[in-house]
């Protein structure tokens, strides 16, 4: 965790209560997930109360209050990879890596999301890991994508 | 560049931008879209990029990353103008030859262009592509011409002009009245006409007031606003820019996805300029009219993408919603008149002022008027965006623009509007695009969404699916929704695994009944649209999966025990 990264953050939104949503995702978007004493700083920095901050970061799924894995896995479950076959894609993934949706593995290599549209149908069934995009993918393929992951 | 301080500058400026330019200079235009991003269009545009410089050609040849192109099946595509040759799923080993043949030789390259799959006929030309040939692409036509981060390319193609003539030769009330002569419908769901909207939050008392676009666009299917806003961010600010001054508002919000990088990228980039050109901030063109764009950006839940949540969203508080009866244009973001429309509908506003209502409501049906965009996906063969008049009949959208049903599957139902929407069945696609008639069938035009379905799938698993998206959705403020989700997808995932009951369909639709009356939002009142569509259109599929344990489009693998469904 870089704890200067995170208070340039905070301090750039000093005493903004209206900018919650913006430090958070800033933050998350830095540190890939919210520790509790982060929150407890946004809080006191930009004077919200504690409850709202974590009413903020609990509500909105972009956040997380627990350490990512070193690889992000996104599946998305829109509805036309829905159509497609993304169900046992996901279906494959879980096996694999024995985590579920929200879950990351026992030694932080995977973490497992489902997202919603990525707005890239034409792709579908797409899952992005760290940020790179695989469209058109089989379980088969997803497969042997994973394992060149560590 | 100094500010603009007058519609004289703005013209002159447009001369001087026009006249630099010279239209025999051949362009590259590369969609730099998300769907090409996944094939590689960022490796497509640095090819263009290294063999220009390898064959000296910088000067005489220019490279334009543009915004999405629409037919996202072929992706990534590049445009070379000025002969407007179209290149499909172009790789970076094609680009030295493309520059050779085409850019420098003027020579088609054959194996590129579009192959029609049924006569095998090529079509070199942009337009001459059926995808594009019959589209009425009033709103993304630009997007291969301009670059999105340029405000000059915008200005070149006439861009602000309309915002000029609102601002010096129409009074505020003269805007709404032509807005409300062209009947402009919401894009984002509701077709409420904007015009009244836009009177109801002009009227209302106080002084300050805000304008909102809406570019959040949760709904899974749905991806035009995000290619429009993208692909030509000026053309929706300065339409909000238009409505701003009509109501009186000066200070404005763009609400978005975070997720989205390349959007966001550009409205940030269209907004320093348009700042720096003087046509936002204080004094518009001189006008003497003021006003700000700050932008929000939502973090990943659908219902705030829901008007009033949105709101309380930009207010920095948690996205639930309010009762529909506080209206928004009254009193919406800190309880101040708030008019807010989606990305579409406020790119329909330029065009509006410039050539007028009458020339607008002559394009669509009685009382859904203009183009619409599509977004056409699921299981068809070509999925992109597509904008057609509306009225234009569905069977046209899914095999003409569409290319029909990919593996030689028949098409069984089309599906509007994501998780707020409804299927209807393939008898009924002789229909027209219309808010009212898709209404009457029980689905809606929703933002334009449409998913596609082939007979390989279950109905009734659809059902299950949507509410299984809206059960991870709903903010739980109140109990018709909260609940009411979490029963009927319980019932509904019994049904897929061959445990439904007896009365089972009774009870879903009296729960969504409750439901669709007490529900305090739009959200919460529309989670059964979706289930009754396909209760009335498909009431057999669900009787077969209870009574007879079988899945007639033997989807549902929990009933392959009883030889009901096979292995896909």
């Amino acid at each position: 965790m870089d704890n200067d990264k995170i208070d340039r953050i905070i301090n750039k939104h000093r005493g903004k209560a209206g900018s919650l949503v913006q430090v958070l995702m800033e933050i998350q978007e830095e540190n890939h997930w919210l520790p509790r004493e982060v929150l407890e700083k946004v809080g006191e920095k930009l004077d919200v109360p504690l409850s709202r901050v974590l009413r903020i970061a609990t509500m909105y799924k972009t956040f997380s209050l627990t350490p990512k894995g070193r690889h992000e896995i996104h599946i998305c479950t829109g509805s036309a990879c829905h159509v497609r076959g993304a169900r046992r894609v996901l279906e494959t993934v879980q096996d694999l890596t024995g985590i579920k949706p929200g879950e990351t593995d026992s030694d932080s290599r995977f973490s497992l999301e489902t997202v919603n549209c990525q707005g890239c149908c034409a792709l579908g069934p797409v899952v992005a890991i760290d940020g790179k995009t695989h469209g058109r993918i089989s379980p088969d393929e997803i497969a042997d994508a994973l394992k060149k992951y560590d | 560049m100094a500010r603009i301080n007058s519609a004289a500058e703005l013209e002159e400026l447009r001369k001087d931008i026009v006249s630099k330019r010279d239209a025999a200079k051949p362009c590259v235009a590369i969609c730099a879209g998300i769907a090409c991003l996944g094939p590689g269009n960022d490796r497509v545009i640095s090819a263009f990029e290294e063999e220009i410089r390898k064959q000296s050609l910088e000067a005489r040849v220019e490279i334009r990353a543009t915004g999405c192109h629409g037919f996202c099946e072929k992706g990534p595509i590049a445009i070379i103008y000025p002969g407007e040759i179209c290149y499909l799923q172009v790789t970076p080993e094609d680009v030295p030859e493309i520059v050779s043949q085409t850019i420098v030789g003027k020579k088609v390259i054959d194996r590129l262009v579009y192959t029609d799959p049924d006569t095998g006929e090529k079509a070199a030309r942009q337009s001459e592509i059926p995808f594009y040939r019959n589209q009425m692409r009033l709103l993304t036509g630009n997007s291969t011409r301009i670059n999105p981060k340029s405000i000059e390319d915008y200005l070149a193609i006439g861009g602000y002009a309309a915002l000029a003539k609102a601002l010096f030769e129409m009074k505020p009330d003269q805007v709404i009245e032509e807005i409300k002569k062209a009947n402009l419908r919401g894009r984002g769901g509701g077709g409420f006409p904007a015009g009244s909207k836009w009177q109801t939050a002009r009227n209302a008392p106080g002084e300050e007031k805000y304008v909102i676009v809406n570019a959040h666009e949760g709904e899974p299917g749905a991806f035009m606003d995000r290619a429009l806003f993208t692909g030509n961010p000026h053309l929706v600010l300065e339409g909000l820019i238009i409505g701003a001054y009509a109501i009186g508002s000066h200070r404005g919000f763009i609400y978005t996805r975070h997720d989205t990088p390349q959007l966001r990228e550009n409205i940030a980039i269209a907004l320093a300029q348009a700042e720096e050109y003087g046509l936002l901030g204080e004094n518009i063109l001189g006008s003497g009219f003021n006003f700000n764009v700050e932008v929000h950006l939502d973090v990943g839940i659908f219902v705030s993408g829901e008007s009033s949540a949105l709101m309380r969203s930009i207010e920095g508080k948690a996205p639930e919603p309010r009762p529909k009866y506080i209206r928004t244009s009254v009193s919406g973001i800190w309880d101040r008149p708030s008019n807010l429309n989606n990305v579409e509908t406020w790119a329909n506003v330029p065009q509006i002022i410039s050539k007028g209502s009458g020339w607008y409501g002559s394009i669509g049906t009685d009382r859904s008027k203009g183009t619409k965009l599509i977004s056409l996906s699921g299981n068809i063969c070509n999925t992109g965006v597509v904008e057609v008049p509306m009225g234009t009949p569905l069977r046209e959208i899914i095999y003409g623009f569409g290319g029909g049903i990919p593996n030689g599957k028949k098409l069984k139902a089309v599906h509007f509007g994501g998780p707020m929407g409804g299927s209807i069945p393939e008898s009924l696609i002789d229909s027209p695009l219309d808010f009212d008639v898709l209404a009457e069938l029980g689905t809606s035009l929703g933002a334009g969404d449409m998913l596609v379905m082939d007979e390989d799938t279950c109905m009734v698993e659809m059902a299950r699916y949507f509410l299984d998206f809206l059960s991870g959705e709903s903010c739980g403020k109140c109990v018709p929704c909260r609940e009411g989700i979490r029963q009927m997808l319980k019932i509904l995932t019994n049904i897929t695994k061959g445990k439904g009951k007896e009365g089972d369909i009774q009870l879903l639709e009296e729960i969504a009944g409750v439901a669709g009356e007490a529900a305090l939002c739009s959200l919460g009142r529309s989670i059964a649209k979706p289930l009754y569509s396909v209760l009335k259109y498909f009431r057999d599929e669900f009787e077969a999966h209870i009574k007879e344990k079988r899945c007639p489009a033997l989807s549902c693998q929990e009933l392959a025990a009883s030889g009901g469904a096979k292995e896909k």
